[in-house]
């Protein structure tokens, strides 16, 4: 084993590979959370494909930055995928189960994170879930090989995922990107639908990141502008209430109020009302007065509520509706995105559904917007 | 090779060319030309005029002499002939691949008529009467493109495209203002893919801009428009057939939706290459509508310098017209400032008038069965170019539907197999004499590239381009990293994007880059 020093020299990558990501997807399984699932999978004789997409990003990340150095753990958790993209990695002392599970990925993060100057990590929304458990300290990207892959951390494809780490070793720019998931259990029984778990930090290589599964941070200066509009329309006396998001949380930044990422917030003339509330505080605080919610869109499907934001529930929702509205944050190139495919809402009331059904402005940057259809989420998929 | 009878060579066939053109760019590595001046060097030694010197007040004599480079006639000669040969256009390349910008072919014979000294001599502060030649030109060309657009009145003054959306733009607000509801009226719609002038321009007056974006099927959500279409509309400004050469089925309804309520519809005609002849913006119930004569009328691009644009308007907005308007009594033509309600100038004097010229010739050669057949011809070209692309392993559009004049294509499949980004496919089609364009940013289709054939290329133009696609796609799954290191045949070899986002390295002139490089 090569021996780790405390800096590695150059531009150093790390890798961390879920070796059963994705090994669900081909056996009809819709995920592959759970060794249950895992051992299912292989019943019915799927193979994992996570270890060949990382290779594949490993090679693309050489065949453009030749002396890039690649750092981590033995085995099929990145070792064997490097070996197989021709790298001679450098490895980090590390036992994981067998077979590894997700905690393996957050402490293999955590055991390399210090040392690297990018992650590469291979699996799906369930495995960046996970590394956002390990808290890296460094920037982040996703090699999709998961069988859901709704998170804005992943590039298009893993050649994508090398040619943005070569690229990253110049530009070193970031952008935020959310990290979604789906419960799994619910995406079998037909109810899809993903929730925000947090942001990592990605490498945002100019329009490197047009790709249709990043999220609202395209491109840096875009949040801060559709940011920015809002705090322009907001109206005296009116309340805002702020749904989870980075856009949105640049909303309460953009007000010099510490609103949060995953919690929802109220704002009212340029202060802060209350933050991280409760549905039961919501309904006192939206009551007998104009009160607009400020949402943003979750993931690559177009939920705009009843996701994430559960807190906006029907009974708030038919207050905030009565009295203000709705409005939806979005880049131009996020509801590009969709393919002319609604926005959702899943309010789990048909009649509230049914209340916010129709065109809502989506506000896009500075002095610019859209209207775009939110349909209930019953009805555009069916049971 | 001159082989006589009998000599083995004789009977040797000359060699084949390759499927593809070994091409390779002039590259001169040519200094600035500030770098080239010498003290002294002059290309014209002025004799003295034998005039009495005027003196000129102080106010407006220069402190010191202008910076200007000092050089002689040939060497002033060559630098630009070397420039000339180290660029990629019309006239010596396969230039389909600037889709939006609809690069056809300008004839040459029109440039004779713009160097005549009967134009290029002409003053713009002439008295009328010594200048109604050209007036005249300016009246017809008017009426021309009052006949081809269906409208009332045609300014001519804007001096490009931009210019002459901004020009529409201004002719609506000075319309709603004088009913009263310009406060009101604060909102223009658009279409993702209009040409972007159209939400800048809007921008840029001061209105906000409402984005309508497609639906399933690829055409603007017209339930959208319903949904913004209210009070606050001052206008819809539209690009139709769209960027992505989609042709929206459905325009007169959506002229109908914005004025029921009360807004104006403003149709960007800039590049009219699929319609010529065939629709008018007038007959589709619009308000407005704009040229470019670079794009639609062959004059040349001039790379932002003096190209040419063309307002175009309904009877109810003419007193709003770029001030001065030509105007003709029958016998002569005079310019007309009295306008109470123009919306002033668009630029000093008349217009860009070697490319008023050139449009009116252009169009007087072809005639109106001639102009339909333009449009017959781009729309033919660009679908028979359509499917030797798609036909291409890795290509793709968006939407399935027919195309007008362009199309907005994909390597979204490509990219996934290879990583090998459009932009780098543009770069390494480069080495083999042609280029193209990806996209308005952001990105709204992965990949994306445009290409646009116009009336002017020649189905072996059309098949050399395809070719060229095909060869580089294939050297991309075969060595992407070949595609990455292109050019290789180009005047230069790659140039750092990062310094085009950055107004610390931009140096758009000799001053600045002075300032910014060599302090």
């Amino acid at each position: 084993m090569t021996p780790v020093r405390p800096r590695v020299p150059g531009f150093t990558v790390g890798l961390v590979v879920n070796p059963v990501a994705g090994i669900g997807g081909p056996a009809g399984l819709k995920g592959s959370d759970g060794e249950r699932t895992q051992r299912l999978a292989l019943a019915r004789g799927a193979s994992p494909r996570a270890a060949e997409r990382a290779a594949q990003a490993v090679r693309a990340l050489l065949a453009r930055r030749p002396g890039t150095s690649i750092l981590t753990v033995a085995g099929p958790m990145g070792e064997d995928s490097a070996r197989a993209a021709g790298a001679n990695p450098l490895l980090v002392p590390f036992a994981p189960g067998d077979p590894s599970e997700g905690r393996d990925t957050t402490a293999a993060v955590e055991a390399i994170r210090e040392v690297v100057d990018l992650l590469l990590f291979a699996g799906g929304d369930g495995t960046a879930r996970d590394v956002l458990d390990g808290a890296p300290s460094c920037p982040a990207l996703g090699v999709p090989a998961g069988v859901k892959v709704y998170s804005g951390c992943f590039a298009l494809s893993p050649a994508t995922a090398g040619v943005m780490a070569a690229e990253f070793a110049d530009a070193r720019e970031t952008a935020e990107a959310e990290v979604v998931d789906l419960d799994e259990d619910a995406y079998r029984r037909g109810e899809v639908g993903p929730r925000l778990y947090g942001t990592l930090r990605v490498p945002a290589v100019r329009s490197r990141l047009s790709g249709r599964k990043l999220g609202s941070a395209a491109s840096p200066g875009t949040a801060e502008a559709v940011a920015a509009e809002v705090v322009t329309r907001m109206r005296p006396g009116a309340r805002y209430v702020l749904g989870p998001g980075a856009t949105t949380m640049a909303v309460g930044r953009r007000l010099g109020l510490a609103t949060t990422l995953l919690g929802v917030d109220v704002v009212q003339d340029g202060a802060l009302v209350a933050s991280d509330v409760t549905e039961k505080q919501l309904l006192d605080l939206v009551d007998g007065r104009e009160t607009h919610a400020v949402v943003s869109v979750i993931g690559g499907q177009g939920f705009v509520l009843g996701r994430g934001n559960q807190q906006l529930s029907p009974a708030v929702l038919r207050k905030i509706m009565a009295s203000g509205g709705l409005v939806v944050l979005a880049t131009q190139q996020k509801l590009a995105g969709l393919g002319g495919r609604p926005l959702l809402a899943d309010t789990g009331d048909p009649e509230t559904d049914a209340l916010v059904e129709g065109y809502v402005p989506v506000i896009t940057g500075h002095r610019e917007s859209a209207l775009y259809r939110i349909r209930p989420a019953t009805e555009e998929f069916p049971a | 090779m001159s082989g006589h009878a009998g000599e083995p060579f004789a009977e040797l066939p000359v060699a084949p060319k390759p499927p593809l053109r070994r091409f390779h760019q002039a590259r001169w590595d040519e200094p600035i030309i500030f770098e080239q001046s010498r003290p002294g060097r002059r290309g014209v030694a002025v004799p003295a005029a034998g005039v009495p010197a005027v003196e000129l007040p102080a106010s407006v004599r220069r402190a010191e002499p202008p910076k200007l480079p000092e050089m002689s006639q040939l060497h002033v000669l060559r630098h630009y002939v070397r420039l000339s040969q180290e660029n990629l256009g019309v006239d010596q390349a396969i230039a389909v691949g600037q889709g939006t910008c609809t690069m056809k072919y300008s004839p040459k014979v029109n440039d004779r008529f713009v160097t005549d000294p009967r134009i290029a001599e002409l003053h713009p502060l002439q008295p009328e009467d010594t200048v109604q030649g050209v007036l005249e030109i300016y009246w017809r060309l008017e009426r021309m493109l009052a006949e081809i657009s269906g409208m009332y009145r045609v300014s001519l003054q804007p001096a490009s495209g931009s210019a002459a959306i901004y020009a529409n733009v201004a002719m609506i607000r000075a319309y709603h203002a004088s009913r009263g509801d310009a406060e009101q009226r604060d909102q223009v719609i658009t279409t993702m893919f209009s040409h972007p002038s159209n939400a800048a321009c809007a921008k840029v007056a001061g209105y906000e801009v409402i984005t309508l974006l497609p639906d399933e099927n690829g055409y603007p959500d017209i339930e959208a428009l319903r949904a913004a279409a209210g009070p606050r509309t001052a206008a819809l400004m539209i690009t139709n057939p769209e960027d992505t050469g989609i042709f929206n089925p459905r325009i007169e309804e959506f002229v109908r939706i914005v004025h029921e309520a009360g807004g104006l519809a403003c149709y960007d005609q800039a590049n009219a290459n699929g319609l010529l002849g065939i629709t008018r913006a007038a007959d589709a119930g619009f308000d407005l509508c704009h040229f470019n004569l670079h794009k639609t009328f062959s004059t040349p691009h001039a790379c932002g310098g003096p190209a040419a644009g063309a307002s175009c308007v309904s009877e109810a907005l003419a007193p709003f017209l770029p001030s001065p308007t030509v105007e003709f009594d029958g016998e002569s033509y005079r310019l007309d400032d009295d306008r109470p309600q123009s919306v002033g100038k668009m630029r000093p004097f008349l217009g860009v008038t070697p490319n008023v010229v050139r449009a009116y010739a252009w169009i007087m050669a072809l005639g109106a069965e001639g102009l339909r057949e333009v449009a017959e011809t781009a729309v033919l070209n660009n679908n028979y170019l359509m499917r030797k692309v798609l036909d291409i392993p890795g290509t793709g559009t968006h939407w399935d539907r027919n195309r007008l004049e362009q199309v907005r294509y994909s390597w979204q499949g490509l990219f996934e197999e290879t990583g090998v980004h459009s932009e780098e496919i543009g770069v390494r089609a480069a080495d083999f004499g042609v280029h193209y364009w990806t996209s308005h940013h952001p990105f709204l289709v992965p990949e994306p590239f445009t290409l646009e054939p116009t009336e002017s290329y020649s189905k072996e133009d059309l098949d050399e381009y395809a070719a060229i696609l095909a060869h580089v796609a294939d050297e991309a799954r075969r060595d992407p990293d070949l595609v990455r290191g292109a050019p290789y045949n180009q005047t230069i070899h790659k140039i750092d994007p990062a310094t085009l986002d950055d107004p610390k390295q931009w140096s758009p002139t000799w001053r600045a880059y002075t300032r910014k490089h060599l302090a």
